[in-house]
């Protein structure tokens, strides 16, 4: 039996416009920007892929399912500039084959700074996805998938059943991520590990004509899913939504290719598509895993350097959250909910210098110049909110 | 590490004798055209490299480090024996230096020349007249007089056009005698001679830009200068420009084909010494921002000035320094006081050897305004003395050096944004100064001379 367990992250930061020193006013997220791309990223890819998502569960009926998790802000900004996206998710919820997964509102670093804040912000999500879908989030996945077992065991307490994280090599070793795991310190939770060779085949290679294995149909990846029977239940395909139309280019084949996916893997009767939740209580987890230090699933390191790997990334969070009960006693919701806009892990990513003279996906969705640029332009807005605790 | 690559240009470049009509040699170096024909030189003649380096002495007639006075006997190609004079320097295995006496500076203008010559000629009119006075500074009481200097050198043109004609009679004099296999000139004075030389010999010339009349001058171009430019640049075989922004000029502005064009960036020496760790009078608490070049239209001194003075409008304890001198300096010190920043404002003329180290060690940030900057070398030695920089985006270390800030130069509010966030946030500064000190190490003079080479063999195998 091998299982696909399809989760796609949607999201979306409230980019910050430029902000100098000398700006006074409290205006710090390019409104014009945000909605220009929210807008083209709608018609490039969610509306397309989401079409597409609800023309398969059509035709494959209860075959077929998959698993979203959608930040906060990035529904915010989709009932702002694009609400057709919020409707078209809206209509696949409501066809019961898709699950909606738990998450930071702010799509936030927070659990490393501030675990009040943390549960603030799943709390704040979970209200949000019920006051728009009608539905409540039972798996949880945290920001870029940074995981530990401090997580796991926060995670558990909060009432969750299952947890996403990277199936990096260097915390499975041997092991498959293709099992379900149990956290140590977390019996009731299971521990559901991206398969990152065949999640990356979709999501970074697929259109990499430099690839052996370009181009990629959906027969040969289903060949390469069904090697999985015999050794392993879940084949965990965790990616960015935007892969569909974004990353990937539309002419590169990919709707085309996820369109035959679910014909392909299902023409062998043993396997089958399954949400998340459904996985975690259809599967026994194998064994325990113990992951005390931080991984994600960014960059070639899978740590946390991808937001705090420089002086510059650490100082701009740290003086973020030092502002935490300030802001939260001043009693001024615009003012908290700034702030905790700043907490978008994005604006941190922005500030990287790892990959920074090498130029390549850092700098892709990067809309500085430099690394520099946006610390600067960050520390100005704090420097602003600061100035509005102080009145 | 492609140890036979090396090896074969190395081989390949012994083979290369170079005419290099350079510029000023250590240790009286006034600016970036000197530096870069010095590390040039030296990397060069690391390779391998012969070089015969013909040397203006100028007027600063100083004396030089570790030189020493050679004459020799050569019996070259069948011709008959003849005498040439040159010095040795230490450290240049395969250089040999012509000291010429011409007039010529760099950066001097028409203007400055006519002003340079009256000075001169007071001075001698004052030694003769006092016989107990002071001697003016005089030549190297050893130095050679058979080959490059024509009887006394202060004996000057009228005016610096005719002087840079002088200037290449003489080259063309040295050249007559000399075995070389490309002839290399750096920027617009020495062209008349690379085209002299390389119309007597045959040789080709290898033309190296390391600023156009563009750049100094902005719209107020000098006709002659240009004339000169544009002859040199189409007559070369090669054009090596110092940047892709040099390039787009040589190529838009003087109708050079970009075929010709070669870029090669500028690099620097890092010699890795420990940086001296001592205070100099200014108060520490002060955070100082450092301008350092010359006071010309070309630095962007007055946005310097401007952006200075948004800064303090939100800042106490900081301070600006102006190093350098030019033709600008009077009206700078005037515009600092004008706009009421004047006691903000240091001005601390030229400075040279230790003064510079001194400068960086004390500075948090080296800002470098140029309203047109070829390549622009002071933000890499800024790097290298563990100083971070904020450079104008219309220079050519732009398009290389990425740990920098970076911004337009009329652009004074974002150029104070960016002062201030460097005086306000030291993680700013830790960053820039970790990645710009060790990014700063990959520009190596020996890249750029392994570039100069490939382009002698193109201009040989060319012509």
């Amino acid at each position: 039996m091998a299982s696909v367990c399809f989760y796609f992250q949607v999201h979306q930061p409230f980019r910050l416009r430029r902000y100098s020193v000398f700006d006074t006013d409290t205006n710090y997220f390019d409104d014009y920007k945000n909605a220009e791309i929210c807008r083209k990223v709608a018609q490039k890819c969610y509306l397309p892929a989401n079409r597409l998502m609800l023309e398969l569960i059509r035709r494959h009926g209860k075959e077929f399912s998959v698993s979203y998790s959608i930040t906060g802000v990035a529904l915010e900004q989709f009932q702002k500039w694009a609400p057709d996206v919020v409707d078209s998710f809206r209509a696949l919820v409501d066809t019961g084959q898709v699950e909606i997964l738990a998450e930071t509102y702010y799509h936030s670093l927070a659990f490393l700074y501030s675990r009040d804040e943390f549960r603030d912000q799943v709390a704040a999500h979970t209200a949000k996805i019920g006051e728009t879908f009608g539905v409540r989030p039972r798996i949880f996945r945290n920001t870029e998938l940074i995981y530990n077992n401090d997580l796991a065991h926060f995670i558990q307490g909060m009432g969750f059943i299952g947890i996403c994280a990277e199936g990096a090599d260097h915390v499975l070793g041997y092991r498959s991520p293709n099992y379900l795991y149990r956290p140590i310190g977390a019996d009731r939770l299971v521990l559901m590990l991206k398969n990152y060779r065949l999640s990356d085949d979709i999501a970074f290679r697929f259109s990499d004509r430099n690839w052996a294995e370009w181009p990629l149909k959906a027969e040969k990846f289903a060949e390469w899913v069904n090697q999985v029977n015999g050794n392993g239940f879940a084949v965990n395909l965790f990616m960015d939504y935007e892969t569909f139309g974004e990353h990937q280019w539309a002419d590169s084949g990919i709707f085309d290719f996820m369109y035959h996916l679910p014909e392909q893997i299902l023409k062998r009767a043993d396997n089958n598509f399954m949400t998340l939740s459904r996985a975690a209580q259809t599967y026994t987890p194998v064994a325990e895993l113990d992951i005390p230090h931080m991984v994600s699933w960014a960059d070639m390191e899978r740590d946390l350097s991808a937001w705090l790997g420089n002086a510059m990334q650490s100082n701009a969070l740290h003086e973020l959250y030092r502002l935490e009960e300030a802001v939260k006693t001043s009693g001024d919701p615009q003012l908290l909910h700034d702030w905790r806009r700043l907490q978008t892990s994005d604006h941190f990513y922005y500030m990287c210098t790892k990959w920074f003279a090498d130029g390549d996906v850092h700098k892709y969705f990067n809309p500085y110049e430099s690394p520099y640029d946006s610390y600067i332009n960050f520390m100005n807005c704090l420097d602003n909110v600061r100035s509005r605790l102080r009145r | 590490m492609r140890l036979d690559a090396d090896e074969g240009t190395k081989a390949s470049a012994t083979l290369m004798r170079i005419l290099m009509l350079g510029w000023e040699f250590p240790p009286f170096i006034s600016g970036g055209l000197g530096t870069a024909c010095y590390g040039l030189t030296k990397a060069l003649s690391d390779l391998g490299t012969e070089v015969l380096f013909v040397l203006p002495r100028g007027s600063t007639n100083q004396r030089l480090d570790r030189v020493h006075v050679v004459s020799a006997k050569e019996n070259a190609n069948g011709r008959p024996a003849r005498t040439q004079t040159f010095w040795t320097v230490d450290g240049l295995e395969h250089v040999k230096l012509i000291p010429v006496g011409a007039g010529i500076t760099p950066y001097i203008t028409e203007q400055e020349y006519l002003e340079q010559r009256k000075r001169e000629e007071i001075a001698r009119a004052t030694t003769v007249t006092e016989p107990g006075a002071e001697k003016p500074p005089s030549l190297d009481p050893n130095r050679p007089t058979s080959v490059g200097l024509f009887g006394a050198p202060d004996i000057y043109a009228g005016d610096l056009f005719s002087e840079v004609h002088r200037y290449a009679r003489m080259v063309a004099e040295i050249a007559r005698t000399s075995d070389f296999d490309v002839i290399h000139a750096h920027d617009w004075m020495t062209y008349p001679a690379g085209l002299s030389v390389a119309a007597l010999s045959g040789k080709p010339l290898v033309v190296h830009c390391h600023s156009t009349e563009f750049d100094r001058s902005g719209t107020n171009v000098n006709q002659r200068v240009y004339d000169i430019e544009r002859a040199g640049f189409h007559g070369a075989s090669r054009v090596v420009c110092v940047s892709q922004l040099t390039r787009d000029l040589v190529t838009s502005r003087y109708g050079v084909p970009e075929s010709k064009c070669r870029v090669v960036y500028n690099a620097i020496t890092v010699n890795g010494e420990p940086v001296l760790h001592q205070c100099h009078g200014i108060e520490k608490d002060d955070k100082i921002v450092l301008f350092l070049g010359r006071i010309t239209m070309q630095k962007g001194p007055e946005y310097f000035l401007a952006a200075a003075k948004k800064v303090v409008q939100v800042m106490d304890n900081v301070k600006f320094i102006m190093a350098g001198s030019g033709d600008m300096i009077k009206r700078m010190i005037e515009l600092a006081a004008a706009m009421g920043i004047g006691h903000r404002v240091t001005f601390t003329g030229f400075l040279r050897g230790d003064d510079v180290d001194r400068i960086f060690e004390m500075a948090d940030l080296y800002v470098m305004p140029s309203v047109s900057e070829p390549f622009g070398l002071a933000p890499l030695e800024a790097l290298s003395h563990d100083v971070p920089v904020l450079i104008s985006k219309q220079s050519g270390v732009s398009e290389v050096l990425v740990h920098a800030l970076k911004v337009d130069f009329w652009d004074i509010n974002e150029m104070a944004n960016k002062i201030i966030a460097v005086l306000r946030h030291p993680p700013l500064r830790k960053t820039l100064r970790e990645h710009g000190s060790f990014e700063v190490r990959k520009f190596a003079w020996s890249d750029a001379a392994k570039a100069c080479v490939d382009v002698y063999q193109e201009a040989v195998q060319n012509g």
